[in-house]
Formats: C-alpha cells, sequence, structure tokens
C-alpha cells in the first residue's frame, strides 16, 4: 500500500518541480554572468587618496584594468608611482578609496584578495642569507601552492626568469641583476591574476631588459600587469595602456595606440634641390600654413586626419623643384610625457572641465 | 598553517647564522660550569644536610638554580634573539613580502613568535639534559624537574614576546635590542628589589621572574645564587 502510494506521487512531484529548476538554474546563470563580467576587470581602482600628514602623494586616482592588459605606470620621480601600487598590493593603507582585485576589496578581505597578486617592490624582497631555490620555496609555500605543485612552478619560475643556473647560490651572493630576476620570479610563481611589478628592469644589462620585456609581453596574454618605469620606450615596448601620474593625480589615461596618435605629429618636412614657391603649394589639400626654414627647405603643417605628402611630392616633382627630403615629424614620447607633466595645471583643468 | 611555513623558515635562518650556534654554545658552557659548581658544593653539604631534619633533596640543591641561573642568562641573550625578527625585515624591505602574501597580520607576528620560541625550546631541551645527566648516579624528583622546566618555558615566552613586540615597533635591530635589554633588565630590578626589601614592595614584584622562582623554590628555599650573586658566586661558597 505504501509502496504504491510513493509510485503515484513521485512523478507528480517530479513534474511540479520543474519550473523551479529553471528559476533557479537562470538565478544561477544571472550570478555567473556577472561574476564573469567582474572576474574580467582584475583590478578596480576608485577614488584613491593618500596622504603623508598634510602632504597628498596620490589624490583621487581612479582606473580599471582587465585580463590581458599591461599598463605601463609613468610619472617623474615622488609622483605617487609607489604609493599606489603600494596601497594596490595591501603594502599601505589607503586614507580613501576602494581597491578590488579580481573583485575582492583588499581592505575587507585581505587573505583572498591577496591570493590574486604578485608584487615586485621597488627594491627586490629577497633573504640574503638563502639560496634562490630555498627562497623560492618559501614564496610559493607563502602563496599557499599546494606541496606537490611547489618544485614543478619554482623550477617554471626559474627558467622564465633565467634562473636555472644560479638555484644552488646564495642570493646575497648574486649581482643586482640577478637579485631582481629573483624578485621577478616571486611575483609570478604562483601564477596570480594580477602582477605588478615596480620598475622591474633597474639594474638589469641591455640583454637582460630585453628577455624581461619579452617575458612581460608573454605573461601579459593571461593575467593583467602594471608596470612602473622611468624608462619611456619600455612602456611602448611593452604595454598596452599607459597611465601617466603627476604630483598624485592622473594626468593620462589611454591605449598605447591613442599615444601613439597623439605622437604623430601634424607636420612634414620639406627639401627640394631649387628654392621653394610656397604660393604653390598652400593650396594642397589639407595644408594649413608653411614655415620656410631655408630657402630650399620648409615645414608644412598639416591636418591630423589628412596626410598631404603624396600630393605635395606630386607637386613638387611637377613643379621640377627637385624633391630631395620629405618626412612627417614624430613628436617623441619624451615630449608628450614632458608637455603633460609641465602643464599639470592646464591639464587638470581641462580634465575638471 | 601559514604561521607554521613562517616559523620554519625563521628557525631554519636562525641556524644559518653563526649566532644561534655560538649562543647554544656559551650558555650551554655557562651553565655547565655553574652546574658543576653546585654539585661540588653540594657533595661538600651532603654530609650535613644528612643529619637535618626535612633537608632538602638534590633536586632542590641542584636542578632549581639552575634554572634560576639560566633565567638570569636567558634574560640577557633573548634581546639577541629577538632584535631581527620584524625590524630586519623592515630595514631589508622583505617586509613587503610578508605583507604581499595571503597571510594575515596575526599569522605573521604568530609564526614570527613560534619561530623564536621553537629556538627557545631547542635550549631549553639542551639545560634540560644536565639534571637529567644525574639520573646515571641517582634519582631525580620528577615533578619538581617538570616544574622547573615548565617554569622556565613559560619565561623565555614572556621574554621572547617582549622583545617581538619591541623588534615590531623599532626600525634598527639594536634599537630593539637596547629597549628589549631594558625591559626585561627593568623587571629583573623590580623582582630583585622586590626580594631584597623584603615584603616591602611585594606587590611589585609580580614579574615572571619572581613567578619562575616560586614555582622553583617552594616558598622555603630560596636558591643561594638568586640574583646578582650569580656572577660572584662559586668563590664565595669555598
Amino acid at each position: 500500500m505504501h509502496s504504491e502510494d510513493e509510485s503515484v506521487t513521485f512523478p507528480a512531484l517530479q513534474g511540479n518541480r520543474w519550473p523551479a529548476c529553471r528559476g533557479i538554474r537562470y538565478l544561477l546563470n544571472t550570478l555567473y554572468l556577472r561574476e564573469n563580467t567582474l572576474l574580467m576587470q582584475l583590478i578596480n581602482v576608485e577614488q584613491l587618496c593618500r596622504y603623508y600628514g598634510d602632504q597628498c602623494a596620490v589624490d583621487h586616482v581612479s582606473f580599471t584594468l582587465e585580463k590581458g592588459e599591461i599598463l605601463g605606470f609613468l610619472g617623474p620621480n615622488g609622483a605617487g608611482k609607489s604609493s599606489t601600487m603600494q596601497m594596490i598590493t595591501g603594502n599601505l593603507a589607503p586614507t580613501s578609496g576602494q581597491i578590488l582585485i579580481n573583485g575582492i576589496d583588499i581592505l575587507d578581505q585581505p587573505r583572498e584578495a591577496k591570493r590574486a597578486l604578485g608584487y615586485l617592490p621597488e627594491i627586490p624582497p629577497v633573504y640574503r642569507e638563502l639560496t634562490v631555490d630555498e627562497y623560492l620555496d618559501y614564496s610559493a609555500r607563502l602563496h599557499e601552492v599546494s606541496p606537490s605543485h611547489v618544485k614543478k612552478s619554482r623550477d617554471q619560475a626559474k627558467e622564465r626568469c633565467g634562473l636555472s643556473e644560479v638555484g644552488e647560490r646564495l642570493i646575497g651572493n648574486l649581482s643586482k641583476g640577478y637579485q631582481q630576476r629573483v624578485g621577478i620570479a616571486q611575483a609570478i610563481l604562483h601564477s596570480p591574476a594580477v602582477i605588478i611589478l615596480d620598475e622591474p628592469t633597474v639594474g638589469l644589462d641591455p640583454l637582460q631588459i630585453r628577455e624581461i620585456r619579452a617575458l612581460i609581453r608573454d605573461l601579459g596574454r593571461e593575467h593583467a600587469i602594471i608596470l612602473s618605469t622611468h624608462i619611456l620606450p619600455e612602456v611602448q615596448e611593452s604595454c598596452t595602456r599607459v597611465q601617466i601620474i603627476h604630483k598624485g593625480r592622473l594626468v593620462l589615461n589611454d591605449s598605447i595606440e591613442g599615444l601613439t596618435q597623439q605622437m604623430r605629429a601634424s607636420s612634414l618636412v620639406l627639401q627640394t634641390r631649387s628654392p621653394i614657391e610656397t604660393r604653390d603649394l598652400t593650396d594642397v589639400p589639407g595644408v594649413h600654413t608653411l614655415e620656410l626654414l631655408e630657402a630650399t627647405r620648409c615645414r608644412v603643417y598639416h591636418d591630423k586626419t589628412v596626410n598631404p605628402a603624396e600630393q605635395l611630392a606630386e607637386r613638387v616633382v611637377s613643379r621640377g623643384w627637385g624633391l630631395i627630403e620629405l618626412t612627417p615629424e614624430r613628436r617623441s614620447m619624451e615630449e608628450i610625457f614632458i608637455d603633460i607633466t609641465q602643464h599639470t595645471t592646464t591639464t587638470s583643468e581641462e580634465m575638471t572641465s | 598553517m601559514m604561521s607554521l611555513v613562517i616559523a620554519g623558515r625563521e628557525l631554519r635562518t636562525l641556524f644559518l647564522s653563526p649566532l644561534a650556534w655560538s649562543i647554544l654554545g656559551v650558555i650551554q658552557v655557562i651553565l655547565a660550569y655553574m652546574f658543576l659548581a653546585q654539585l661540588e658544593y653540594y657533595s661538600m653539604m651532603q654530609a650535613r644536610i644528612a643529619g637535618m631534619e626535612d633537608a632538602p633533596g638534590i633536586t632542590d640543591m641542584l636542578v632549581a638554580p639552575l634554572f634560576g641561573n639560566a633565567g638570569v642568562i636567558l634574560m640577557l641573550v633573548t634581546p639577541l634573539l629577538t632584535m631581527r625578527l620584524i625590524s630586519e625585515e623592515r630595514r631589508n624591505k622583505t617586509l613587503s613580502f610578508l605583507f604581499t602574501a595571503p597571510v594575515s597580520m596575526t599569522g605573521i607576528v604568530l609564526g614570527k613568535y613560534l619561530g623564536v620560541f621553537g629556538f627557545m625550546l631547542i635550549m631549553v631541551g639542551m639545560i634540560v639534559l644536565m639534571p637529567l645527566s644525574l639520573l646515571a648516579g641517582g634519582g631525580l624528583d620528577m615533578g619538581k624537574l617538570a616544574a622547573c622546566t615548565l617554569a622556565l618555558v613559560l619565561l623565555l615566552g614572556s621574554f621572547s614576546a617582549l622583545g617581538l613586540y619591541l623588534s615590531a615597533l623599532a626600525d634598527q635591530p639594536t634599537v630593539a635590542a637596547v629597549a628589549t635589554f631594558g625591559a626585561l633588565l627593568l623587571l629583573w630590578i623590580i623582582d630583585w628589589l622586590g626580594s631584597a626589601a623584603g615584603q616591602a614592595v611585594a606587590s611589585w614584584s609580580t614579574c615572571p621572574c619572581c613567578a619562575i622562582m616560586k614555582v622553583c623554590s617552594r616558598g622555603w628555599f630560596r636558591p643561594p645564587i638568586w640574583p646578582i650573586s650569580c656572577c660572584s658566586l662559586p668563590p664565595s661558597w669555598y
């Protein structure tokens, strides 16, 4: 009698449960999607401030960084680069503001947030009395790499940073460049989602610098990287985004393409064998003004969007002046950097307006 | 869990430097000398004590003074061990390595403490071997020995905690060492004044040095070597 009852009620119950199941699945899906978009943003910094006494080192800095991005952090000495990085890695308490690492607030849940972090400070935090292997093992265990994977991840990090041959040596006996590499190795060892490197190429020789840049580009595919540096070509070479910080304020936040756009200047230099008649060139489409440098040499200012080089060349050839040189002038990154950092007041006014 | 990783490294680093080995060696030599002197004194006194009613046993005569001495000597040595715990990391900028790792502040401090406490335990283990060697020729009051050991362990635990705290405050290891030494010395002086002035300052002498003595001496037997006489004692005995 009892079993009969069961056989009747059970399918009925199952039928009733269906909509509920779908509801739950829908809910889970939306949650998952929400989580996913949050996960894409590996770093989310909002209105970050830090005061040292009365002095403001970091002033309302906000930015986000997604997976696969390499952010170059530029700025003159004392601009607040290191302070910002220390705050993101939980080494310095912000005066105000919020920092989310992988969607987790580093101030509320520091341990969970720090699991996703790898950090190389300005001075590599190495214990001079340990060997490279001992140090990296310690680092792996501290970052909760499971005991069975410690050796594997240590060897991998050593290989990536070119340390395979110095594993048995004391860190204190290594050169500055190798100590720097050990510092990088400890930052990437546990394969964190976010890697933060404060001047990673300081003290390295040119060959090592090239290796480290390649490594950074390689890592950038699967992680989000913040990189601070004084060396401008480094940013151009290895980063996908640039931020310039000056006096604690973010004065530029652009992709590397945007920056290249800014660098593309709006002038050409033209040199010919016989003297130039400037009147003949003013009607070339896109040309604004002409500045005669010498009798046979002039600078042509033009629209950023239109490049009149081809028409200019045709015109010069058709006049029979003998074209010797036609070069686009580029603003170097240094010039942009100096421009921005020296005119911060105007830039920040523009930003606020 | 992470604390144990930090403690393990701390302990290993201690033994990588000659400091730990020399401290262990020097302490063992000094205490062994004092122990042997005390043994000599005991064998001299044995006949006289035998006639006494309720005579102190070998444990009271030998073990309690040994542990009392160890307490004083380790008070001088603890600052050397605890001074570099955190201040050196701060000085060498390696502290950010710990701050970036997924370890809480409590975990870091606990790890450092357990590391230095582990070293203290090794030291106590070496000291306990001396009274245990008496078992070869006779019996010991094991309960009393255990009480003395526990007292020394607790004493060293509190020394380490004080040293670690001051190391966390100081920027330089030497400053931490001087501060720790000063603080421990002050506690000891309070204890000494308390015992010298009878019960007048007794309410002050609640410091750890005093506690270990009470445990060791069962209240009625005050070892002759306690406080300052420990250095000048051997000649004055004979």
